[in-house]
């Protein structure tokens, strides 16, 4: 059995996606820019799809800006909403502490240019308490920035309080929203949401390709200067088929959005049932606060990537917040957030389902995630020091 | 390219020599938890031999088949010549570790000579402290 369970990390591209694409990359490749019909049609084919994604988050067309996908979607957000503070005077920043590195790199570099950043924590569920956010609003506060959904334990965070926060407060409000998009339901107004950032290899769509939403009245600044396109808000020429594509996969995946969630809750649930019966596991992050596809779990005495090598052999594609797959020292920064230690931090495992998932496969993955975690700790000294009771069991 | 060679991803799925020897006339173990690698190395030695050898590892792929690799180069040897074993014999046995898995070829060394070290200590034998690294000698844990 070949099952890919690591839809988090990027997601095959829908047929409808490809065969959107394709023309744009034959015989209609004009340059969006120029006057001749080849051109003219690139460019109506982006307005098109500019307005399909506008529709699907209940903006209109001219808050979308396409972007090489959600890191520079997140660093322009970020870096305009700073550029508008520091005209302020304003210089400070509020995010959470398990956002993706496209954020917390780029307030790093804000704190050394001088910004102070508040990065609020999480609690044990991995999810962010609006009242914690209120209390550490200043007056001197010019961006709040929380993703919609964790990209590694799925749990999706209270966007629509922190909006109506922000509302009050006339504070800008950025939320990365790379795993949301083209899995929850999407509302700009609803949310509150002044910058949204998303990607389209995540929902089906080609990589290299995403956008930034920045509602009317944000005054965005560049990344990258050069010509007038996306409204002189982002020069280069347009990536047309790649975002024809995106737009695509997005209609798709919106039209099938409610029954796949609800299909992959169920298959999710199922996971989680299965994988909690390994003595000493502990999921990661809310049961039910999550994303319908994700699954998390830290397993004690076994290290992630010996156990994702030994899954590959067996046909499962999935990842681990080890810090063996990071080429760095520390495990996950999102499984420190929740108070997992070090040692059980490296013993982690995340499974994100696709829309064609089955009940069948779910019970593999089960037995064999089962069967592989018994047999990494037939040999680890950690679980014998664990069982033998020379260290006590953590989770 | 794959992540790890061939001998490596061998050595990763049949590990040679796993397990524990009860009575052990050597054991040595390094590494810790939290940054993400233990090595524990078990000796039978007699005569100056060692006769048998096994281990256990919590880590990544390329911990387990340096431990694994490391116990094979050693087995039926004479003490003084494990004691001459190199991480870098150990990754070139391996094919190659890619240059941040180093440090797994590092501790199966340190964790044989962890375990000689115990021998000697173990049966009053005199030997020079310096032929034993200390496990921060690899640098990994200061990344």
């Amino acid at each position: 059995m070949k099952i890919y369970a690591d839809n988090a990390a990027t997601t095959k591209m829908s047929q409808t996606a490809v065969e959107a694409m394709l023309p744009y990359l034959t015989e209609c490749f004009g340059n969006p820019s120029s006057l001749y019909e080849a051109g003219q049609k690139a460019k109506e084919a982006l307005e098109t799809a500019r307005e399909e994604i506008a529709r699907i988050i209940h903006a209109s067309p001219r808050e979308i800006v396409f972007t090489s996908g959600g890191s520079e979607a997140d660093n322009q957000a970020i870096l305009s909403a700073a550029a508008l503070g520091e005209k302020k005077g304003k210089r400070h920043i509020v995010s959470t502490a398990i956002e993706h590195h496209a954020v917390l790199h780029t307030l790093k570099k804000l704190e050394k240019q001088g910004f102070d950043v508040t990065l609020l924590p999480v609690h044990e569920d991995g999810i962010v308490r609006p009242e914690e956010l209120k209390a550490a609003l200043r007056e001197d506060t010019c961006l709040v920035t929380v993703m919609y959904a964790n990209n590694e334990i799925g749990t999706l965070q209270p966007i629509r309080e922190i909006g109506e926060l922000c509302k009050e407060k006339g504070i800008p409000f950025h939320t990365d929203a790379v795993q949301a998009v083209g899995h929850l339901s999407m509302d700009v107004e609803r949310d509150g949401v002044t910058l949204l950032s998303a990607s389209a290899h995540k929902f089906h769509g080609p990589k290299g390709v995403g956008f930034l939403y920045a509602r009317k009245g944000f005054r965005l600044s560049n990344l990258i200067e050069g010509g007038a396109q996306e409204r002189g808000k982002r020069a280069g020429t347009e990536n047309v088929a790649g975002i024809v594509a995106m737009a695509a996969a997005l209609k798709e995946a919106e039209a099938n959005r409610e029954a796949t969630a609800l299909r992959l809750t169920a298959l999710r649930d199922r996971l989680i049932e299965g994988l909690a019966a390994i003595p000493h596991s502990a999921l990661n992050g809310d049961a039910q606060k999550r994303l319908p596809g994700n699954v998390n779990f830290c397993f004690e005495g076994i290290e992630g990537e010996s156990l994702l090598l030994l899954l590959d052999d067996r046909g499962i594609c999935a990842s681990s917040g080890s810090a063996c797959t990071s080429g760095s020292l520390d495990p996950s920064h999102v499984l420190l957030a929740i108070g997992r230690k070090h040692d059980v931090a490296h013993g982690s495992l995340r499974l994100t389902l696709g829309e064609d998932a089955t009940e069948e496969e779910v019970d593999y993955i089960i037995q064999t995630v089962t069967e592989t975690v018994d047999r990494l700790r037939s040999f680890s000294p950690v679980w014998r020091d664990l069982c033998s009771g020379k260290s006590p069991f953590i989770l | 390219m794959a992540l790890y060679s061939e001998k490596v991803m061998d050595h990763f799925r049949n590990p040679r020599n796993v397990g524990v020897i009860e009575n052990a006339d050597g054991v040595g173990e390094v590494g810790n938890a939290k940054c993400g690698d233990i090595m524990k190395m078990y000796l039978k030695i007699k005569d100056e031999v060692i006769e048998d050898v096994k281990f256990e590892t919590f880590g990544c792929g390329s911990a387990i088949a340096s431990s694994s690799m490391a116990t094979e180069m050693i087995k039926g040897k004479p003490v003084a010549e494990a004691m001459k074993l190199t991480n870098k014999a150990v990754a070139e046995a391996l094919d190659g570790l890619p240059d941040y898995k180093m440090h797994c070829s590092v501790l199966a060394e340190e964790a044989i000579k962890a375990a000689l070290k115990d021998y000697y200590d173990k049966n009053g034998i005199a030997y020079d402290e310096s032929a034993f690294p200390d496990c921060e000698s690899c640098g990994h844990c200061q990344i």
